[in-house]
Order: structure tokens, then sequence, then C-alpha cells
């Protein structure tokens, strides 16, 4: 029983991930109509920027964790400016391919120069160490990463489903042509919550780096199973993505328990019951 | 080709098109037992070797009782396969073992059921980024303060660059090739890094590939032109002992192993490395006659006996 508590949590701390990646994935989607598949990359630039930061200038974790989402948030703006905006309007296979092949290039010149291994990124000094739960060892760093994407994942859903500026943001995806007529810059706010989103992944990098290794290939491993996640609970739903994300940590927690071998499959394997079930989703609107 | 399964696979279709492969990267050993093909040779390094070295240094150590963290491709099953072997020949017990998928990101969970085993050793029969997140993770649950120890059994210098020595203070595994052996291995690394953008030492592997080139233009050399017929190469290649700055003097036996000494290293601490990339210090040697595994032990049909 013990041990399964502690599968719980581990669970939970993946969750976070999943959590923080697919909500940046669901509010580009929900707002701009765009399928990110260059989120990964843009995480494992949140990552590297960590890194930079540190190697480079000296600037440790606790500034990195404002900087770099708001560097490679400015990285994504100019990409939406000079992109994805011409893409507005036509298929989403268009979108789809452009931010694949942005991805893929991104991740080769990163490649090119750091090689395919990992760099090393260590825990902050304030969070080092673990404390003995009883059932399990957490390591405090760990624990930090849950409840510190907790706090992000609601506060975004609250500026975008409670405040007057999310208002503006779900009127302006519904039809930007009448809340141009009221004065509000519609292309620009496309462009910031398109920052929005780049910035949570680019988080989520910096909230990874030092569990896992900054590698250049860290996004791509993870942005399939974060697809997933986003599918299962419904595309474009900002609650819906930050439960499944955490749900799905948990499930898949367990069967690295009970059916270790399952561990990579069992999320797409819900994936496909549920579309079979509930075609757009556990939360999603009905197109 | 870094992935033993892969390596499996081409292994039949080099031996069907009759051509000549030099494996450097992939590790099971099957490659020159049950599966040895005449167009094969198997260069740097093999999961009996790697079990044979680690495994027994480490039961004899009082490491007596193992659990293992597996992947869960060819790879990994031969790595646990060869080292079970040998810990309990040395009068060691395998009490359990958690496969995971391939390139997991995530180890906690795999590592939280070995800390409950409460095994002495903990065996990671992984690779790559697999191990490296294994063995941060450990670190992380205070699974090696708690007494367990971790066995790598397949890690390369650049694993123990991208872990920092901070971490990776004190692990011992087997490696076939260090930059900072002789004059002739730092000659190379030397030439090697300073073409590298990131000035990277070589690993084994990368020296394997370059080692194993030298024998087979030699031999083509020898041979007055490439005959485009593989097997007959690599028979030529066999023939011939091998000897370069790197591997030193060796053979390559019927079965297509290439046979040179295995080193035993430790990971040294921070304080005692003395510039970059100086990372292991040499505590154990096996002979080449001694590394792998015994001609009287192979299934291969090659192998006349």
């Amino acid at each position: 029983m013990q041990a399964l508590y502690a599968q719980l949590l581990v669970g939970l701390i993946n969750g976070s991930f999943y959590a923080l990646l697919s909500l940046g994935l669901a509010v580009i989607f929900g707002m701009l109509n765009i399928i990110n598949f260059a989120h990964g990359a843009l995480y494992m630039m949140g990552a590297f920027c960590a890194y930079f930061l540190l190697n480079v200038a000296g600037i440790g974790y606790w500034p990195a964790l404002i900087i770099a989402p708001i560097a490679v948030g400015i990285f994504g703006m100019i990409l939406e400016r000079t992109m994805l905006q011409w893409l507005s309007g036509l298929d989403h296979l268009y979108g789809l391919l452009l931010t694949f092949g942005l991805a893929l290039i991104v991740q080769g010149v990163f490649q090119n120069y750091f090689g395919s291994s990992g760099l090393p990124y260590a825990i902050p000094d304030e969070l080092k160490g673990g404390m003995n739960l009883g059932f399990m060892f957490l390591p405090i760093y760990r624990g930090w990463v849950v409840i510190f994407s907790l706090v992000i994942c609601l506060l975004t859903w609250y500026l975008i489903e409670r405040t007057r500026l999310g208002a503006y943001l779900r009127a302006a995806t519904e039809n930007p042509t009448l809340v141009r007529a009221f004065g509000i810059n519609v292309p620009r706010m496309i462009t910031l919550t398109y920052g929005l989103g780049v910035g949570l992944a680019a988080l989520a990098g910096v909230l990874s780096a030092p569990i896992n290794q900054v590698r250049p290939l860290m996004g791509a491993d993870l942005i399939i199973v974060v697809f997933a996640v986003v599918v299962i609970g419904g595309m474009g739903s900002i609650m819906g993505s930050i439960i499944t994300g955490f749900a799905l940590g948990v499930i898949e927690g367990l069967t690295k328990y009970f059916y270790p071998e399952a561990s990579n499959t069992v999320v797409f394997v819900l994936m496909v019951l549920v579309l079979l079930v509930k075609p757009s989703g556990l939360t999603g609107r009905a197109a | 080709m870094l992935n033993s399964g892969v390596a499996l696979a081409v292994n039949n279709v080099v031996k069907e098109k009759n051509a000549v492969m030099i494996n450097t990267g992939a590790a099971t050993s099957d490659l020159t037992n049950a599966q040895c093909s005449p167009n094969t040779i198997h260069w740097v390094y093999d999961t009996y070797m790697l079990a044979n070295s680690t495994g027994q240094a480490l039961v004899k150590a009082g490491g007596d009782t193992w659990y293992f963290v597996t992947a869960d491709y060819a790879f990994g099953h031969a790595l646990e396969r060869d080292t079970a072997a040998v810990v309990v020949k040395s009068g060691g017990k395998v009490i359990g073992t958690v496969r995971h998928p391939l390139n997991s990101s995530d180890f906690s969970s795999f590592l939280l059921q070995a800390q409950a085993s409460k095994a002495k050793i903990i065996g990671m029969a992984n690779a790559g980024g697999d191990t490296t997140n294994t063995i941060k993770q450990a670190s992380e649950f205070g699974i090696v303060a708690g007494g367990q120890k971790l066995a790598g059994l397949l890690l390369f210098i650049n694993d123990v660059h991208a872990l920092g020595l901070k971490v990776a203070q004190g692990l011992n595994f087997t490696e076939t090739f260090y930059w900072d052996l002789n004059d002739g291995t730092r000659a190379f690394s030397k030439r090697f890094s300073e073409r590298m953008k990131n000035k990277a030492m070589p690993s084994m592997v990368q020296a394997g590939v370059y080692s194993g080139l030298i024998h087979y233009f030699k031999t083509i050399d020898a041979m007055g032109g490439n005959p485009h017929d593989g097997a007959k190469v690599v028979a030529k290649m066999k023939e011939a002992p091998t000897d370069d700055p790197l591997f030193g003097k060796g053979t390559i036996r019927a079965d297509g192993r290439k046979l040179h000494p295995a080193y035993l290293f430790e990971v040294k601490k921070p304080s005692e490395s003395k510039g970059p990339w100086d990372y292991y210090k040499l505590v154990g040697t096996t002979p080449a006659d001694q590394a792998f595994r015994p001609l009287s032990e192979s299934a291969c049909p090659l192998v006349k006996k």
C-alpha cells in the first residue's frame, strides 16, 4: 500500500509537466486555432535558456524562472508575427506542417551545437534534499514542481476564463471582426496569446532542467504524450487540459507499478478509447 | 548503430547481401554468439564482457543481492541476462527486475520499486539518456545515500560528462577505451577533440569506428583492392592481427569477436579531476583473452569444436 502512495505522488509530479505543456497547447489552439507542434522545441529552448543564463551570465534558477519564459515567449511572438499569422483561416494542416518543420529546424540546430547527450543543471540550493513522508522519500524539488505548476495552471485558467482580458480574447476567437469594431487590436492580442502559450512551455522547460537532462530532444520525446493529453482533455479546453494532465500523470504512474512495460503506451490506449466514445474529448465542445 | 535490435536485423541483411558489418555501437553479445555471421565483426564491447567485468568486481566487493532496472528491448534483455548469470556464478542473488520502455525520461517509479526491494546493488541494464537519468534521479530520491549502490553496466564518457562529476563520482563501470590511457590514445583524442565543436573527447564507440576502419582498409590494401565479397574480406580481417594506437594489438576470433583488454574504471571525485574530461581512475584490467565469452561456451556455428 505504501508503494502505491509513492507511485501516486510520482505520477502527480509527471502530471505537472503534462498539465503545464498541454495548457500552453490548449491556449494556443483555443485562441489561435493553431496546432503548435513546435511546443516541444520551445520547451527545450526554455531549459537551454536556463542553462545559458547560469553558465554564461551566472544567473541562477530563480531569475531564470522569469527570464527564460519571457525570452522564449518573445522568440515565439516573432515566429507568430513573421510566419504563423499568415496561416490564419487556412486548414489546420498548414499550421501543423509549419510548426513541425520549425521544431525540426530548432532541434537540429541545437543538436548540431550541443550533441544529443544531456547537459547538467543543478537543483537550486534552497530546494535541495528531501523529506521523509513515511511512505516515501520526497525530493523537495519535486514537491515544489507540483505546487508551482498547479498555481501557474490555475492562474492561467483564471486569466482566460474570469478576467476582462480573457473575455476579449475569447470574443476575438469567436468573431475577430466584431471585436475589432470595438477598437481592440486583435492581431496584437493574438501575438501576445501565442507568446503566453510559448512562455508556459519555456517555464515547464526551466522546471524540468534540474530533473531531466537539458537535451535538444527532450521536448520531442514529451510532445507526443502531451498531444495525447490535449486530445483526451478536449482540444482548446483550458480546465480540461489541466485536469487531464495531472490525471494522466497518475494513471501512467500506476501503470509503471502494475505493468511497467506498458507505461509508454497507456496514454495512447486511453486516447483511442476516449476518441471512440467521445470524439471531442472529455471536456471538449462538439465541433 | 547504437541499437541492438537494429544491429541484429542489419546483421541478417548484411549476410544476405554479402557485405561487411563492423559493429561498434550495439552491445548485444548475440552478434557473435547464436546469431554470429561470416560477414560481421563485433568491435568495441558486448554485453557479456560488460557483465563479466563489472558484475564480478561488484559481487566480489560484497554486492551480493541485485535488482535490475532494465531497458525493455534486445540490448537491455541481453545485458540483464548476461549480468545475472555472472552474479549468480559469483555467488550473488538476483531478487527482482523492472523493465522500462526505451528512452524514458522519468525513472522515479522504477527506482522506488528498486529501493523497496532492499537489494544491495541496483544494476542499470540500460544505456545513454536512460542511464544518466536513472543515476540522476537515484541521487535525488536518496537511494545511494540510503546505502544501495548503483551499477552502471554500460556508461560512456559522454554520459559522465552529462551527469557532472558531483553526481557521477564513485560509479564503477567497464570500457575498452579511455582517452587518457596512453600516448597513443591521447594523441588521437587530442586530434579528435580539436575537430569537435564542443571539444568533446572520443567515446569508446567513436574510437572503435576509427580502429575498425583502419583494420578494414589495411586488409583491403593487402588484398590489392576491394573484391566486393563481404565474407572474403571479413575472413581476411580475421586472419590478420589488429594493431592501432587506440586499442593496441589485438585479434579477431572465428566468431567475429574482436579481442582487446577491458578496463574497470571508477569516476573521480570533483577534487581529483585536474581538468575538463579528466574523469576516470583505472581500477582493474581484464586481459583480452579473459574479457569476452570463451569460445568453449559459444553457440556460434562458425566456431569449430
